[in-house]
Order: structure tokens, then sequence, then C-alpha cells
């Protein structure tokens, strides 16, 4: 029993170490974000004077306003597509289904890289001015096969019949999608919006390929500021940080919550 | 039904012009010696003869030999960690999984900015060493740097999936593999290891092909003196303007990338990946 009990404290310490590498540049960046002075090794007092900064710094806003503005209109315009042509796929012959499927896979399976090359010379040969459209048409383009993958399992697992049923008893087909068809996959489609939502606010490659005219997000006025330091990048970086801390415990640990609930309510009721 | 058979078509007709013909114009590039223009560009497999240039070839070897050692490292390092996370109950796993995956969700970039700030030379990382007394080491802007961001990011893609093909192992195998007198030496070569092949062919392509793919990395890490496979790429769209040796470039990776995958999927139908 001693031994057992030594093992898991090995186990521990080793997850521990392993934990320590993955969270110590975000500790530091956090950390630093409060630092009084421009240095990011030495504390030298607490202060807000960064953020204070990061407020008034047109440069940056305007690049958290195109990458927020930008994730919600692809995560619209990408869960719309994509369930849609989840739904529409399952009632296709195999030979379009799969065909549509691969080339679907192609954005998710390619490197970013060729990704981006691919929308560059698309843009530049048909003289599309390279810029907050391009970069929304893009992102829509790379978040479609995430909301696809994500919904279309779903949409395997659903009776035939449904739809059928529903127009038997007198629903129109869009009464019969939107009623019962959609409901059912409302999970998927939540996963699907989650991920394009993330991909789209996460990337920096293929906006640094296709946007143009001054347009940046936060990833490219990152990438921009680099060669020299700058701790007002170290506040933006915080507020990002607990806004994802923040979603994912939403997403994460509240339907644990409500399920728990759920099944002490069932066991309650099936008891009485 | 065939009620909803149309709604495929918008997606149908955006694949095609935002997927398909920027691969095939990928293509055209590589093949053809017009530079900028396709007008006057003829068949021409010159950029491809351009990558035996040893310039160039030193890219190519430099981006495998990276991604060999960032996919070992993340092996080594990250196939422990998954084989311990399973000796905790459910529970506790799951929370050690979510730890493990929320830096995935954040930024790349402002990570990896992060990582500049302590390896630089009057970084973090020197200032604790000086105060243990050992000199200053040069660690910002050479291979160690890269190395070090990229196992950093890449790590929880090994871990996951190797955790997930360990978690779907009965335990009572490795009971019956004891009670049969396997000490635990066998225990773990002839029972845990081979449940965790999936998960370790999984986590090893798909590390291997984000590292030899890697980018923005050896781009903020490297500063420019450690070009792999990305960066190549990115000088001739971006800088020199050759892009006919760029998309030939580009057409090499993607082929590499979408062959590695295909096998993948073979051997592993229903992946984790």
């Amino acid at each position: 029993m001693k031994k057992f009990q030594k093992s898991k404290l090995f186990y521990g310490l080793y997850i521990g170490v392993i934990f320590a590498f993955f969270y110590l540049p975000i500790v530091v960046t956090m950390f630093f974000s409060f630092n009084s002075s421009k240095s990011l090794t030495h504390f030298s007092g607490f202060s807000l004077r960064w953020y204070g900064n990061l407020i008034k710094d047109t440069e940056i806003m305007q690049a958290v306003y195109v990458s927020i503005s930008i994730a919600i209109l692809a995560t619209i315009i990408s869960t719309i597509i994509g369930t849609l042509t989840a739904i529409g796929l399952s009632k296709c012959r195999k030979l379009v289904r799969e065909m549509l499927l691969n080339v679907n896979n192609i954005p998710m399976m390619n490197p970013d890289i060729v990704t981006a090359i691919g929308f560059l010379i698309l843009f530049s040969s048909l003289r599309i001015p390279k810029g907050y459209y391009t970069m929304l048409m893009a992102h829509i383009t790379f978040c479609i096969p995430y909301v696809i993958t994500s919904v279309y399992p779903k949409v395997k697992t659903l009776d035939p019949n449904l739809a059928d049923a529903a127009m038997d008893l007198g629903a129109s087909p869009f009464m019969a999608l939107y009623k019962v068809i959609l409901p059912m996959l409302r999970e998927g489609i939540f996963a699907g919006a989650l991920l394009a939502f993330t991909m789209s606010f996460d990337d920096f490659v293929i906006s640094y390929f296709v946007t143009g005219n001054g347009v940046s997000n936060i990833s490219i006025i990152v990438y921009n500021m680099t060669k020299r330091t700058n701790p007002t990048i170290n506040a933006l970086s915080t507020i990002v940080i607990l806004v994802i801390f923040v979603t994912m415990f939403i997403v994460k640990v509240i339907p644990y919550l409500i399920g728990k609930r759920r099944k002490e309510q069932l066991a309650y009721e099936e008891n009485n | 039904m065939k009620h909803y058979r149309s709604m495929i078509s918008p997606y149908v007709l955006w694949a095609f012009g935002f997927i398909i013909i920027p691969f095939i114009m990928i293509m055209v590039y590589a093949f053809t010696d017009g530079g900028l223009s396709l007008t006057d560009a003829g068949f021409s497999l010159d950029s491809f003869a351009e990558m035996t240039d040893s310039l160039y070839f030193t890219v190519f070897t430099r981006s495998f030999s990276t991604g060999i050692l960032t996919t070992l490292l993340c092996l080594f390092i990250g196939y422990p960690m998954a084989f311990f996370i399973t000796k905790f109950d459910e529970r506790v796993q799951g929370t050690l999984i979510l730890i493990t995956t929320i830096p995935m969700w954040i930024n790349l970039l402002l990570r990896t900015y992060a990582w500049i700030g302590i390896l630089s030379d009057n970084g973090l990382l020197n200032s604790f060493l000086k105060m243990l007394g050992i000199g200053p080491v040069s660690i910002m802007y050479t291979g160690i740097a890269v190395n070090i961001g990229l196992v950093c990011n890449f790590l929880p893609f090994m871990i996951l999936p190797i955790h997930t093909s360990l978690s779907k192992m009965d335990p009572s195998l490795l009971e019956a593999a004891y009670d049969l007198g396997a000490n635990k030496v066998q225990a773990f070569t002839r029972v845990i290891f081979k449940y965790s092949i999936p998960g370790v062919l999984n986590g090893v392509i798909i590390t291997f092909l984000m590292a030899i793919s890697a980018f923005v990395i050896p781009k903020m890490l490297g500063g420019g003196q450690f070009t792999l496979l990305g960066n190549l790429i990115e000088n001739q769209f971006i800088s020199v303007g050759n892009w006919n040796f760029g998309a030939a470039v580009s057409l090499i990776l993607a082929i590499v990338i979408l062959a590695a995958i295909s096998f993948l999927k073979r051997i592993d139908p229903d992946g984790t990946v």
C-alpha cells in the first residue's frame, strides 16, 4: 500500500512538471502585465499602466475589433453553411457525399501555410483587393470543415425517417428541419460553432497572407511587435487568456454541473 | 427523401471556388515558369530542379531533422505523461486532460511571444541561472529555442491520442498478465505498449507534420536564422516574389502531409484526430 502511494506521488510530480512547462509562458505573461516598469525580468511594482496603454492604443484596439468581428461573422456563416451541408449530405448519393467530404478534408489536413498560399494566389490573380473581406472569406472557408465534421456524425445517428414523419404529420420541409432536425443536432452544432470561433480567433498564418491595406488581427499585431519588448502585449494576452479560461469553464464545467443535477433529480424522482 | 439534398449546393460552389481552384492554381504555378503572370507561362520543371540547390536542400533536411527531433522529444516526454494520467481515477483524469488541452486554445502567437521573454539573453531564464551562479546561456534565436517552442506547443497532440488508446484498455488484461507470471517490464512491453500503438502512431504523425510545416515558431524564436520549409515558402511569396518556386515547395509539403494522413486514416480508421 505504501509503495502504491509513493508511485502515485511520483506520477503527480511528473504531471506537475509538465504542466509547469505548459503554463510557464502563460503565468509569466500574466505576471509581467502588472509590472510598473517595462522590464520582462524584473518586477518593480504593481501597476495597471499597460492596461491603460492598451485601451489608448488605437492600433491594438482596431486589431481586437477585427479579430472579434471576423470570428463572430465567420462562426455564424460557417455554422449555417456547414450545418445545412451536413444535413443535405446524408440525403445525397454515396459518390457525391464521399467526394464532398474528401474536398472538405483538404483545408483541415493541408498545412496552414499551403492553404494561405492558395488564397494569396487566388485573390491576387482575381485582382481582389486584400483586406477585411478577403480575410473573412478565408476564415469562413477554413471554419466550415470543422462545423461539418462536428455536425455530420450527429446527422448520421438520426433516424432517416424523422423528417418524413414530421411531414406526414403536416409539417412543411422547412418546419421539419427547424422544429425537428435542428434541435436534435444542437450539441454537434454548438461544438462546431465553438471550434470555428476559436480557429478563427487564433488564426495567424492564413490571415497574414490574405490581409492587406493595414487590416490586422491580434495575431498579426503580436507578430509585428515581437522585435521589441512591449508589455502592452502582455496586458492583451492576459485579457485573452482570462476570456478563454472563463469560456472553457462555461463550456466544460457548467454542462457537467447541470448533468449532475439532472442525475440527482432523476434519482430523487425514482426514489419517490 | 430528396427534400434536403439541394442544401449542399452553396457549399459545393464555395468549396469549388475557395478550396479546389486555389489548389489547382498552386499546381499551375509549380509547373510553370512565367513568374507572376500566367498568360505567358509555359510548362516547366525548373522550380523542382531548383530545390536540389544545396541552399534549399539544407532547408529540407533541417525541416525534417527538426520534425524528427520534436517528435521524439514529444514521444519520450508525452508517453509517460499519458500513462501516468491513466493511473488516477476517472474524474481526476478528466480534469488533468482538461488542464492539458487549455493551452491549445490560447493564441499560439501570444504563447510564443511569452517564450521570447523567458529565453532571451537578458530574459527570465538567464536571470534565474545567474542567481544559481551559472553563466548566461545564449538560447534565443537558435535551434534550441525553436525546439522548446515546438515541443511546448505540440506535446498535447502527443499526450491526448496516447491517453485515449491507453484508457480504452481493459485493466483486467494487466492483472491477467501478472497472474500469468509477467513482471512489470513484460507487462508493459507485451500488454500496455501494444494497446497504445494506435495512439502513438497518431501522435507521432500529427506532431511530425505540424513540426515540419511550422512557420510562426521558427520565425519568432529562430529570428530568421532558422529557416524551415514554411519560412522558405513565405520568403518566396512575400520578399523574393518567386511564386513558381514557392508554389512548388508548397506542393511538395502538401503532398507529403496528405499522403501521411491518408496512411494514418488507413491504419487507424476511427482515429482520435
